[in-house]
């Protein structure tokens, strides 16, 4: 199982408040960045503590390049690094202290520790903020000086729970190099709410509906494997054909968006273009996908996408 | 990878004491300031007679201070910072963690214990003997401290009320009970709960260490047993109880 994170039938039950995961088998490449998908309360931070060893599971195994994550944790923790979801620098050091002591605390003498710390800094490019204090940093410098202690360990599979959230587009963008660097030559698992990041960054994407494993793999593969590929949609006021098999749904503008196979996306421009219709046809996105797998947002979900920095 | 120890137990130090003096240093004359002003209103109000108590009282609020500072520092970094979470998906070793922890809240109190001890010095001006059994009797305090610090911290998860409940006990286990003055001074009634408080056994202990109480072979036999005794115990529900990661 080398090069693989393999789970089976991976279930964890919080007290009397029901099931936070359940079932979860997946088979997956320990390559490259594997993105974790799903709404809020879908059990993602769960599969990620799981993995990570900081939280054992009520039944079920797993596997990352063949090193049982319950039973031999200890040897796992060798290889592995985490950055978890609410994770934030100390406020009284600075990144070049924050990333020296956690190497130290991985094990490595203060010599090693420290180049260590200067290079990965440098690589980040936080060489100009690495010796001032952590809480007169920007958010985004933050993240990335969390990262930077990362990068800096010798951990080959890391862990990345929502690393994004709350970041402004930019810094977003310029941490998405950063994964990037990072997955050259380390495995990246990662938990986003943000679809277009898991399109963008992931080799590997896995999506948790309810605690349940929905679907896995590349996102083209997930793509062919929905009911629907094609989307078609039509601004606000326009008429809308009679559609003979999809999905219509309209918008909070009017637009109305058609998910439908490639026959009927076609026969549906047709009948727009003949009407002189504007229109579009793309296919799906991974935002359509992921509502015809996971379902329509729910109100804690919107709020949740409005709610600041580090709530989930 | 051959992992050091020594640079697990300097990385706990430095984080905890080191940079947190260097970039906070207000922390640090707050916790100078809290031993040396009990014992000052005690010299005040007692005219001098009580120096030495005070400044004995003063050493054993700073050790216990630090044990409990323990309890507010790692759920500090537990909760609001999530480093626990981070090592302990590394190699990083548990029992070093907190092995480094504790000697950094002794570092941390070290200007304090200086001030104190020079004080010492010069007032209880205590034999090599003498000394030995202060310093044995502090050591126990501060393992009871730390002991207990470290259970409160695994079972906190709010850092509000983890520091509340560290400066609540401080003020009752050391300013409360008789640490600072002799326990004869409390009326007799109330005198046996003062020795539901470790605290009180280990003041007993250092006062007729230092000659300011005379206590019968038995009774001192009897307060080493229950401290050592409630020490011991500790470490047992602390084994038992504290939590690495989660189940």
């Amino acid at each position: 199982m080398e090069g693989q994170l393999v789970t089976e039938r991976l279930s964890k039950r919080y007290g009397s408040s029901g099931m936070a995961l359940q079932d979860v088998s997946l088979s997956a490449p320990s390559s490259g960045i594997f993105a974790l998908i799903g709404r809020n309360g879908a059990g993602k931070t769960t599969l990620v503590r799981i993995l990570a060893t900081e939280l054992a599971p009520t039944s079920g195994r797993a596997w990352i390049n063949g090193i049982d994550v319950v039973a031999d944790d200890k040897r796992l923790r060798e290889r592995i690094a985490i950055v978890p979801q609410e994770a934030r620098t100390v406020a009284w050091m600075t990144p070049r202290q924050s990333t020296l002591t956690y190497l130290m605390w991985r094990g490595f003498p203060y010599g090693e520790a420290k180049r260590r710390a200067d290079e990965s800094l440098g690589r980040l490019r936080l060489d100009r903020f690495a010796d001032r204090l952590n809480r007169t940093l920007s958010g985004g410098t933050k993240r990335k000086a969390l990262a930077a202690m990362v990068l800096a360990s010798e951990a080959d599979i890391v862990f990345l729970d929502e690393p994004t959230t709350g970041l402004d587009p930019v810094s977003r963008r310029e941490f998405w190099e950063i994964l990037r660097e990072l997955a050259k030559d380390r495995f990246i698992f990662l938990t986003t709410h943000y679809l277009e990041e898991a399109e963008q960054l992931a080799d590997t994407l896995g999506v948790l509906g309810r605690g349940r494993l929905v679907a896995v793999g590349s996102v083209p593969s997930i793509r062919g494997r929905t009911r629907y590929q094609y989307s078609v949609k039509i601004p606000a006021g326009a008429r809308v054909p009679e559609v003979s098999h999809g999905e219509v749904t309209t918008g909070k503008g009017g637009e109305v968006q058609i998910l439908t196979d490639e026959d009927e996306a076609f026969a549906i421009s047709r009948k727009l273009s003949v009407g002189g219709s504007r229109f579009s046809v793309s296919p799906v996105s991974l935002d359509d996908i992921f509502f015809q797998l996971v379902g329509e947002p729910t109100q804690e979900d919107a709020e949740a996408a409005q709610a600041p920095e580090g709530a989930t | 990878m051959r992992r050091s120890h020594a640079s697990q137990l300097l990385a706990s130090i430095l984080v905890n004491a080191v940079y947190e003096m260097k970039n906070y240093p207000i922390n640090l004359v707050n916790t100078v300031i809290s031993p040396i002003s009990f014992l000052l209103v005690i010299d005040f109000v007692s005219r001098g007679a009580l120096i030495g108590q005070a400044i004995e009282g003063g050493l054993i609020m700073s050790m216990f201070q630090s044990g409990m500072s323990l309890q507010g520092d790692i759920s500090h970094l537990k909760n609001d910072f999530k480093l626990q979470d981070m090592l302990v998906s590394s190699p990083a070793s548990p029992s070093v963690y907190v092995l480094g922890m504790a000697a950094s809240e002794v570092i941390y109190n070290i200007p304090a214990l200086a001030v104190l001890v020079a004080l010492g010095a010069l007032y209880i001006h205590p034999g090599a003997i003498a000394a030995l059994e202060l310093t044995a009797a502090l050591l126990l305090m501060f393992l009871t401290s730390i002991t207990l610090g470290f259970m409160f911290a695994t079972l906190s998860s709010d850092i509000v009320q983890s520091f509340a409940w560290s400066r609540l006990l401080t003020t009752i286990f050391t300013a409360i009970t008789p640490v600072y003055y002799p326990i004869t001074y409390i009326p007799l009634p109330f005198r046996y709960l003062a020795y539901l408080s470790p605290t009180t056994y280990i003041a007993e202990l250092m006062q007729n260490t230092a000659g300011y109480l005379r206590l019968s072979a038995g009774a001192v036999a009897t307060d080493w047993a229950v401290v050592v005794g409630l020490t011991l115990g500790l470490l047992v529900v602390v084994s038992r109880n504290a939590r690495w990661k989660e189940s």
